[in-house]
Parts: structure tokens; C-alpha cells; sequence
């Protein structure tokens, strides 16, 4: 998957989560969190729109990988991948 | 039936936990008692005037770009819009003690001002305390109790002082009498002075009917005139629920908003029932006036006003049927935007006695409700003279009213004084939300009812 659709998702999931947010200007390198004044509550919600609209499960532990956009690429880039190659 | 979750009561929270549940493709059935949704803050129409059951404020209002106050937080996770509350702010709102008044709005330069006026050895010590608050985190689920006033007693000189900041609060939301949690101080001064008093034009059903319809789109189910007679335990599990109808619904969690004590009552033979004195003592007497004149044609403009006719505030259930000594007045008609409200709402509450109202034979009920309605007119004075002359027709509700209505034992409007903030119960499967998990009025409760589908549920894979 290009990483550009990759960042469309997250971008998207984050316009339902946080339609408040203003997602104009998101830098790929900064935690989400702090350029989007996010909380732990929204982040979960993140979480749970992927599970909710691709089933896929991220554990708690991998979280910390999801901070950032170019962490959403590498992480979630070959499971959205392995997902639409089934 | 199985179920993923069945959520007892559709009040705020069990509908706020239900939404998301919902919302997460959990198979989510609410099971409602009454006929009415809302529980404590319901509403009705009686010769086709609409009245709101309790709503003088939705507490903790904040404007748009505070995205990470309550109000904020809660519309983002329910996939609400500012719009779906409609909220409009209060003019003002006034504290009032034997000659001494303080005024307070949702900017708190206002009460600032107004404390370094009236208390100026104080005005420092205020601003430290507010300080101290901005920056406290009272939501936080693991603080242990800490009594407020021996803390308040430290921060400020003047004792008058404190029994006025904590009118209100404690009249918003203490489930305990004389005095209060420090974490719940904190949570309580951020909703009513931090943040403030707004409400929507139509009144609560304006909330109820926008998550009512939010929580069925999202494919929720709803049954009415549906009250659980029993939770099923088996071992230290509950497995389902008996209906008052005999029928019986299964599923993997129960959440219940109920109030604690009232939900392992449900639970059958005893064993997991708690000491009697978790039951909460707080309730109230309202009534409510309409009017031909708005508050403000008559020379009252303030939206809220609490008073107390002593130099302390003495917040306990009273001996009498009512106590008089203290109260609050409530003028909706006194929020922004609500000029055009056709007629005049005057609505005044006095702390009450449950048992007291609850002894009394039905024609005794009637006689003392007229007494109450007597005294209304007479404390009404005080705010609007003439109150009397333009009166249209009125109606009240005691803590028997609550009673009947929600379930919740001894009338409490504020639930048990012993909180859960984990929502914890001693079976693994069965949690509490709304009061007596510990988040209180209505922004509270919603938030609560998220907090234990998403900490209990939803993190869970
Ligand atoms: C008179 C009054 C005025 C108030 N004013 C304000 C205000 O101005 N601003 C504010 O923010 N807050 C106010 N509050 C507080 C606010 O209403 C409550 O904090 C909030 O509504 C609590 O919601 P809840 O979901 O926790 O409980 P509830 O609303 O009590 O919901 C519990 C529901 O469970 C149902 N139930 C109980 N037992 C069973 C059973 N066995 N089977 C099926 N269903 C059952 C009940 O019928 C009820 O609908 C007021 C409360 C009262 C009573």
C-alpha cells in the first residue's frame, strides 16, 4: 500500500475522531498527539476505528508505534497490505 | 436473548454507554424501567406545558476551543456535534449569604473580581487556589478520599469564604453531607466556576432525544417499561438478567446504572450486598412556577442564585420535611438566547427528607405538598415580589418523586457517598457508570457511562 493511503486513513479515522482537529498542516514526523492536542481517549478511538472498519487488531503494546504518521506507515502499511491481498 | 452488554437504565449514562458500545458493533441491549428516558433528568408535560424533572444547568460548559474540557471530550467520543445540545450560556449566577453577595459567570474574572472585593485578605490566597485546581488532575481513577475543608481551611483565611464557594458546589454534587472529597471539590469548582452553566433552549430533552436517536442509529436496542428484577449470578459471574416480566436476557457483561447498592440488591440471596450506610442522604424538594412575565420583567436577572440565611453552610439532610434555611433558584428563561421563551419558569429547591416524605399517607402527601407550595411563595418573594400575582400554574417534586422514578434508594439525588471510580463490583463481569461511579450531573454522567464501556469493554480485545 502507498503511504500516502496509509495517511489518508489514519487522516480520515482522525477527522471522525477528532472532527474539532484541524488537520490542514499534519507533519508525518511529530506525535499526533501533540500537534493535534489528542488525548489518551482519542487515541484509543483511533485504535478502535481500525479495528471497527478493518478488523485488525492492534495490541496495546505496539500503541507507541502509532504515534506518529511515519510510524502508522510502517506499521500498519504491510497488515492493510496483507488484509487487501486476502 | 444473548447480548453482548445489557446496560440497565436509560438515563445519561447507560445511553452514553450504550452509544459507544453500539458504535463498536457490540451487540447492546438497554433496559429501561420507566416509560420516560432521561432517569434523574427526565421530563414531561403536564396540560401541555413542558417541564424539565431537574435541569437548572448543564455544568461544565466550555466553549468551542477548549477541546480538552469534558463537554469536548464527550461529543467527540458519542460522534455528536455542538449542535446536537444546541447549549446556550447563563447570564450570570450569584452566591448569597447573610450581606454578602457574589456573582460569578462562565469567565471566572468575574468571581475573581468579585472575591478580591468582598474578601481582600483573600484575593491572593483565591488565585492560588484556582491555580492549584487548573492544575490538578481529578480524573485520575486511583485517588483516595481526602475531606475538603480541612484542605480549604489551609489555603483560605476567611471561613465565610468557604462556606460560600462550597454552596453551590456541594448543592451540584456532593453525595455526602457537610462536607466533601477534595478530588470531587476539584472536579465540581472546574464544572460550575472554571467552566459553567449553559442549557438548551428546549430544555434536557433536546440531550435526551439526540443521544436516544444517536445510540439507536448506531443499531442500539432499547426496551421500555422493562425493569430487571434480578441479575443472574452463577459463581462470581453474572450471566444475565430476569426481567419484572419473568422473561430472561443473557449476556457476557452487565453494566448497570442503577446505583450500586440498588445493583447488588438485584443480585438475590445477600451475599454481595454492601452496608446500608453507602446509601446516599441527599435529596431535594422542587417547585416550579410558570409565569405570565419572564424573571427579568419582574427584576430578577440572575440565571442561578444559591442562598443561605446563616453565616455556614450547613449541607445535610434536614430533621423537617424541608429545610429553608438554604436553596437554590433557578430562571431559565435568564440564559442567552432564551429571550423568546414563551412564558416565565421560576424554579426554586429546598434540601429535603426522604423519610420524612416517604412516611407520610397519601392524604397527609397532599397537605404538605400544599404547605411547601405555601412556603414557595413566601421564600419566592425574596427574589420577585410579586411573584404570587403572576402565577399560572405550578407543580413540585420531592424525593419520593425521585424515588419512584429512578429507583435510586432514599431518593439520592447524588447516589451513594462512597464512590467507585473503577466501576468495579466484586462480580468480574458486572460494572457500575453514572452517579455512583462518581461522575456527577449530566456532562458527568455521560462521560461516565463512556469511561466504563471504554476502560471495561472496549481497550479489551
Ligand atoms: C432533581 C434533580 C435535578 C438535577 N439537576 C441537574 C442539573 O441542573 N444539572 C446537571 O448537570 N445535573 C443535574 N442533576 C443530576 C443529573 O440528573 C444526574 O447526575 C444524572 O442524570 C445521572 O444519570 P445516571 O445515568 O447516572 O442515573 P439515572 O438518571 O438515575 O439513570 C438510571 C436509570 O436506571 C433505571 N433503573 C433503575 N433501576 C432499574 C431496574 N431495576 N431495571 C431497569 N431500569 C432501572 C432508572 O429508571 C433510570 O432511568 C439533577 C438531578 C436531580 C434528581
Amino acid at each position: 500500500m502507498v503511504d500516502q493511503q496509509v495517511k489518508d486513513i489514519i487522516l480520515g479515522i482522525i477527522s471522525v475522531v477528532a472532527p474539532d482537529a484541524d488537520l490542514s498542516d499534519v507533519k508525518s514526523d511529530v506525535k499526533l498527539r501533540d500537534q493535534l492536542e489528542m488525548d489518551s481517549m482519542d487515541f484509543l478511538d483511533i485504535v478502535m476505528e481500525l479495528r471497527k472498519r478493518y478488523k485488525l487488531e492492534v495490541p496495546k503494546e505496539d500503541y507507541p508505534k502509532l504515534a506518529t504518521l511515519d510510524g502508522c506507515v510502517e506499521y500498519l502499511g504491510p497488515k492493510l497490505e496483507a488484509m487487501a491481498a486476502v | 436473548m444473548h447480548y453482548d452488554v445489557i446496560i440497565i437504565g436509560a438515563g445519561m449514562s447507560g445511553l452514553a454507554a450504550g452509544i459507544r458500545l453500539a458504535y463498536f458493533d457490540r451487540r447492546v441491549c438497554i433496559v429501561e424501567k420507566h416509560y420516560a428516558f432521561g432517569g434523574l433528568n427526565s421530563y414531561y408535560r403536564i396540560d401541555g406545558r413542558e417541564y424539565d424533572v431537574g435541569l437548572h444547568a448543564v455544568t461544565n460548559y466550555a466553549p468551542p476551543e477548549r477541546r480538552s474540557a469534558p463537554l469536548a471530550k464527550l461529543l467527540r467520543q458519542l460522534r455528536l456535534t455542538r449542535e446536537d445540545f444546541a447549549l446556550c450560556e447563563q447570564r450570570f449566577s450569584e452566591i448569597r449569604f447573610p450581606d454578602c453577595r457574589l456573582r460569578f459567570s462562565n469567565d471566572i474574572a468575574l468571581l475573581k473580581e468579585e472575591v478580591a472585593e468582598r474578601f481582600p485578605g483573600d484575593a491572593d490566597n483565591f488565585l492560588r487556589l484556582v491555580s492549584e485546581i487548573e492544575a490538578y488532575d481529578d480524573t485520575r481513577l486511583d485517588r483516595t478520599y481526602q475531606a475538603a475543608r480541612p484542605i480549604l481551611r489551609e489555603r483560605l483565611d476567611d471561613p465565610m469564604l468557604i462556606e460560600m464557594l462550597l454552596c453551590p458546589i456541594m448543592f451540584y454534587g456532593s453525595a455526602e453531607e457537610h462536607d466533601m472529597d477534595f478530588t470531587q471539590f476539584v472536579t465540581m469548582f472546574k464544572s460550575l466556576y472554571l467552566e459553567g452553566f449553559a442549557r438548551p433552549r428546549e430544555g434536557v430533552r433536546r440531550i435526551i432525544k439526540a443521544i436516544v436517536k444517536k445510540f439507536r442509529a448506531n443499531g442500539g436496542e432499547i426496551r421500555m417499561r422493562t425493569g430487571v428484577d434480578a441479575l443472574q449470578v452463577c459463581g462470581e459471574r453474572v450471566v444475565g438478567v430476569t426481567l419484572e416480566s419473568g422473561e430472561t436476557l443473557t449476556s457476557d457483561v452487565v453494566i448497570s446504572s442503577a446505583g450500586y447498592v440498588e445493583t447488588m440488591r438485584l443480585c438475590g440471596d445477600g451475599a454481595w450486598q454492601s452496608e446500608t450506610e453507602e446509601i446516599g442522604r441527599i435529596s431535594y424538594v422542587e417547585s416550579i412556577a410558570v409565569l405570565d412575565k419572564t424573571p427579568a420583567e419582574l427584576g430578577h436577572d440572575a440565571t442561578i442564585v444559591f442562598f443561605n440565611d446563616a453565616q455556614r453552610f450547613n449541607y445535610a439532610r434536614p430533621d423537617e420535611l424541608v429545610d429553608l434555611t438554604s436553596g437554590i433558584v433557578c430562571c431559565p428563561n435568564n440564559y442567552t438566547g432564551h429571550e423568546e421563551l414563551s412564558e416565565g419558569v421560576f424554579r426554586l429547591t429546598w434540601l429535603a427528607n426522604h423519610e420524612r416524605w416517604m412516611g407520610l399517607d397519601e392524604e397527609a402527601y397532599a397537605t404538605q405538598k400544599r404547605a411547601c407550595l405555601q412556603r414557595f411563595f413566601e421564600c419566592g418573594r425574596r427574589f420577585l415580589p410579586d411573584l404570587k400575582q403572576h402565577v399560572v400554574c405550578t407543580d413540585m417534586f420531592t424525593p419520593r418523586t425521585i424515588h419512584r422514578y429512578t429507583g435510586h434508594l432514599n431518593g439520592a439525588v447524588y447516589g451513594s457517598p462512597h464512590k467507585r471510580k473503577d466501576g468495579r463490583t466484586p462480580l468480574a463481569n458486572l460494572f457500575i457508570c453514572g452517579t455512583d461511579q462518581g461522575f456527577l450531573g449530566i456532562i458527568g454522567a455521560m462521560l461516565s457511562g463512556i469511561t466504563i464501556a471504554n476502560l471495561h469493554i472496549l481497550s479489551k480485545s
